[in-house]
């Protein structure tokens, strides 16, 4: 214990700068606490689908489902998203409001593309006998693909309220703080995807 | 309209289940009426039920857990009378209401006694351990508090609206699938474990970032108390192993909803990737309940002994060997899956090591005791039980990990090694953090004489009710059976039922404990922050601590903080001037969140989908409301903070020449 020669001597106060920087700080490593997680849960979801790929049940298969011009250009419309919200990022950098507003609405274009054609696939293969339903080997799909795609979606929601607030608010450091955590978000989904993409699609259709 | 909700779902099919369902009706309505009769609402939403502060979410949490303790008590009550009498078809329970009851037993145990009593415990401790003025995030500590009671609202009115599960609370498919059990029950599961499972994942994340990022300045990683430690490993492993809970309860959901595939017999399904999922969850879990308990057991140890922790940072290696291990080691509980050869042995060979960094615990506490002046309080009774007994469900348990001994599964001694864990482990632990750290939370100690005899009272019923379901295990008696018919296990589960009677006066004793120390608060009432001279920083701050712990900023130098401060004399120090002190408000959203999400899930349950869009756009505007207010802070100016530390009078009276 002679190492621990305590003295209570009170450390300076924070200012306020300092605590909402810490603040700051603390929230930016708490949502990537969270992107573990949640990298967590669609990792078992993918294992899921590895373990469930060949139960077709009789029903079709990947190989008779997935279209390659589909899947490419779904993947282009993601990784063309995510280097338009890197242009979000360079105008928080300049401090340029206008310039995010018109990068973040064109990332939620294109978002909202992938959405669409994600939602078309999937009503497309149910319509035609290929729901979830049908065989485990499906129901594992839809509710990767389908898991994904929900979280795009509450992306592409936060992305209009981010919108709203930095029309109305502005860019102070907290709307910076949280359009960041946005991107991270944004980036993550993208990695998540490249995931999909090599385990899911690319098996069926080579 | 109402979905699948008719006034069929009320219990009057059986006597048991309507009194079950009255006596749940009567106690609500009975404690809506106590508070409206002593015009405590207003108090009860503004101090408490909306509060920010993590010492309150604590003490709310332990609240819960301890009024499901006793829900889930009385479950395992019946458990044990029904099989006392059943030999012969003699029992008073039908088949399909005896699985009920075992299936919210565990449920309640694992999940809203268990988890809300050591989360409790973090909120109430860690923040004050390591020196801060709050969790990292206070509004979404509120959000998991009401999460995890919404879940456990819905366990209790399941027993009024509809029936609970009966697949066990572990919800095995095939038999948990829409085809063999039509009925709600399962549903109330998923949804329980699903929303309170949110509710623990931000929980992880919470501490994890508190721990990581809000300690006192020089406080090393090496240097935090050990609770605060376990506190920490446990928070990597929630954060890390719940997923896995989400993933299998949902993708459950998904079959019985929308008439997926993932565990049906047919189709494509895969019954054993569920066990799987549920058990990437389900070891780690144990391990979530056990080391917050050993975090405790070495505070307790040290405190009781005047000593420093014996081997602190071997107790740190082996807290985090544990949390390593506990992720790769699910396996065991399945060796009858039917996986190769070489799978079986690696998990067989992996599970028994972790009795290796248990063991070096053990005898850690054993050395920080030798040569100390043990002192044997009621937290430190619990602390010698849990020591004797584990011993026991430790050796059960390496039997139980040996994959060629796996007959052994199946059986009640798979009932008592799991209770051996359960109850002299993680129980007895939380007992033994909630008696050492109740004079800390309320500024008075608990009655030492009820405190002996519930404790008594709990370990040795804990043998009588346990001890015999060993045995029994050997004889061959499967675990939940509803009805026997071999005479020679009759004594056995009768010498059983005895010692569940004698658990029954442990409660009643704890019940009288605390009746008894409010009664006598004045009497009992401590006069410094720190009444049992204590090491750690927790015991710096007043009794009941003031809404910011620390007026100063504590600088840290080495373990045991607390105690190096008395040492050197400057435990009265007070500082020239005070500060403004930035807190965080009050939020009602916490628990307008919580509120919604069971509306949200009660819908789910029974198919009323347009309650079910009410309950989840409710959910979307709290967090909404929540998230985009940055000003939601309270300032204490300086002048009350120094108000409030003129009040206290901090005398380390038996601080000054203590052996170290």
């Amino acid at each position: 214990m002679t190492d621990a020669v305590t003295t209570a001597v009170g450390s300076d106060e924070e200012t306020e700068a300092e605590e909402a920087g810490r603040a700051i700080d603390q929230r930016t490593y708490g949502f990537w606490i969270y992107l573990m997680s949640d990298t967590i849960i669609f990792a078992l979801l993918l294992a899921t689908f590895v373990v469930m790929s060949h139960n077709t049940a009789g029903g079709p298969g990947g190989h008779t489902l997935f279209r390659l011009p589909q899947t490419f250009a779904k993947t282009m419309l993601l990784l063309a998203s995510s280097t338009t919200f890197g242009f979000v990022s360079a105008a928080i950098a300049v401090g340029q409001r206008w310039r995010v507003l018109a990068w973040l609405s064109v990332t939620f274009l294109l978002g909202l593309g992938f959405i669409a054609m994600e939602i078309s696939e999937l009503y497309g293969m149910a319509v035609a006998g290929a729901g979830p339903w049908r065989s485990g080997f499906l129901s594992a799909f839809f509710t990767l693909v389908g898991s994904y795609g929900t979280h795009v979606s509450v992306g592409l929601v936060w992305i209009v309220l981010s919108g709203c607030e930095v029309a109305l608010r502005g860019l102070n450091p907290f709307v910076v703080s949280r359009l960041c955590r946005l991107g991270l978000f944004w980036h993550f989904l993208d990695i998540v995807w490249i995931g999909i993409f090599s385990v899911v699609y690319l098996p069926g259709i080579l | 309209m109402l979905g699948k909700l008719t006034i069929d779902a009320l219990p009057f099919y059986s006597d048991i289940a309507m009194g079950g369902a009255l006596i749940t009706v009567v106690g609500a309505l009975g404690v809506v009426a106590l508070i409206t009769w002593l015009g405590q609402w207003r108090y009860l939403w503004t101090e408490w039920l909306t509060s920010l502060n993590h010492k309150k979410i604590g003490i709310m949490y332990v609240t819960l857990a301890l009024i499901m303790l006793v829900r889930g008590f009385i479950d395992a009550m019946m458990m044990r009378t029904q099989q006392a009498v059943s030999l012969n078809l003699q029992g008073y329970l039908p088949p399909a209401h005896f699985d009920q009851i075992f299936t919210s037993h565990a449920t309640i145990m694992m999940f809203f006694v268990a988890m809300p009593f050591l989360v409790g415990l973090f909120n109430f401790v860690v923040p004050q351990q390591i020196g801060a003025r709050d969790v990292a995030f206070p509004f979404m500590n509120s959000v998991s508090l009401w999460l995890t009671a919404s879940g456990a609202a819905l366990v209790v009115v399941s027993l009024v609206i509809g029936k609970f599960s009966a697949a066990g609370w572990s919800a095995y498919p095939p038999y948990s699938e829409a085809q063999f059990s039509p009925g709600v029950g399962v549903d109330y599961w998923i949804w329980a474990i699903l929303i309170s499972g949110v509710g623990s994942i931000l929980t992880g994340i919470n501490f994890l970032v508190t721990i990581v990022k809000r300690r006192a300045p020089g406080m090393r990683l090496m240097m935090m108390p050990l609770f605060t430690w376990t506190a920490l490993c446990t928070s990597i492993l929630i954060v890390f192993a719940f997923p896995a809970l989400t993933v299998a309860a949902a993708l459950l959901g998904l079959d019985r909803y929308l008439g997926m595939h993932f565990f049906t017999n047919a189709d494509g399904g895969n019954v054993m990737n569920y066990v799987n999922l549920f058990w990437i969850w389900g070891h780690p879990e144990i391990y979530i309940l056990l080391l917050p308990a050993f975090g405790i057991y070495s505070e307790v140890v040290a405190t009781f002994s005047g000593k420093q922790l014996f081997g602190h940072k071997s107790l740190v290696y082996a807290t985090a060997v544990i949390t390593a291990l506990s992720l790769s080691i699910w396996l065991h509980h399945f060796f009858t899956m039917g996986a190769s050869p070489d799978v079986n042995a690696f998990f067989g060979r992996v599970a028994p090591l972790i009795a290796v960094p248990t063991c070096v615990m053990i005898f850690d506490w054993l050395f920080t005791m030798y040569r100390g002046r043990v002192q044997l309080s009621v937290p430190m009774l619990f602390m010698l039980g849990f020591i004797v007994t584990f011993v026991i469900g430790g050796m059960t348990g390496v039997l139980l990990a040996a994959a060629p001994d796996d007959v052994m599964r199946g059986t009640t001694f798979l009932t008592a090694h799991f209770h051996n864990i359960m109850i002299p482990g993680v129980l007895f632990g939380y007992f033994a953090g909630y008696q050492y750290w109740f004079p800390k939370a309320f500024g008075f100690q608990l009655e030492e004489r009820w405190g002996r005899r519930a404790f008594w009272a709990w370990i040795v019923g804990f043998y009588l009710a346990f001890l015999p379901l060993y045995i029994l295990g050997f004889m061959g008696m499967p675990q939940r059976l509803d009805r026997y018919y071999v005479a020679a296990w009759q004594p056995y589960l009768i010498v059983a039922e005895g010692g569940a009677l004698l658990i029954l006066c442990g409660i009643i004793f704890f019940a009288i404990q605390l009746a008894v120390s409010i009664r006598d608060r004045a009497a009992l009432a401590i006069s410094t922050g720190d009444p049992w001279n204590g090491r750690t920083l927790e015991w710096a701050t007043t009794a009941p601590p003031a809404a910011y712990n620390f007026a100063v900023v504590p600088h840290v130098h080495g373990i045991d903080a607390w105690w190096a401060v008395k040492q050197a004399g400057k435990a009265g120090y007070r500082p020239a001037r005070f500060h403004d002190i930035i807190m965080p408000g009050d939020s009602s959203a916490g628990i307008v969140l919580g509120g919604m999400s069971f509306v949200f899930a009660f819908a789910m349950i029974w198919q009323i989908w347009w309650l079910a869009a009410v309950g989840g756009l409710g959910m979307f505007s709290a967090v909404l409301w929540q998230t985009f207010d940055d000003n939601a802070e309270r300032r204490i100016p300086a002048s009350e903070v120094e108000a409030i530390e003129e009040r206290r009078s901090i005398a380390p009276a038996f601080a000054s020449r203590a052996p170290m």
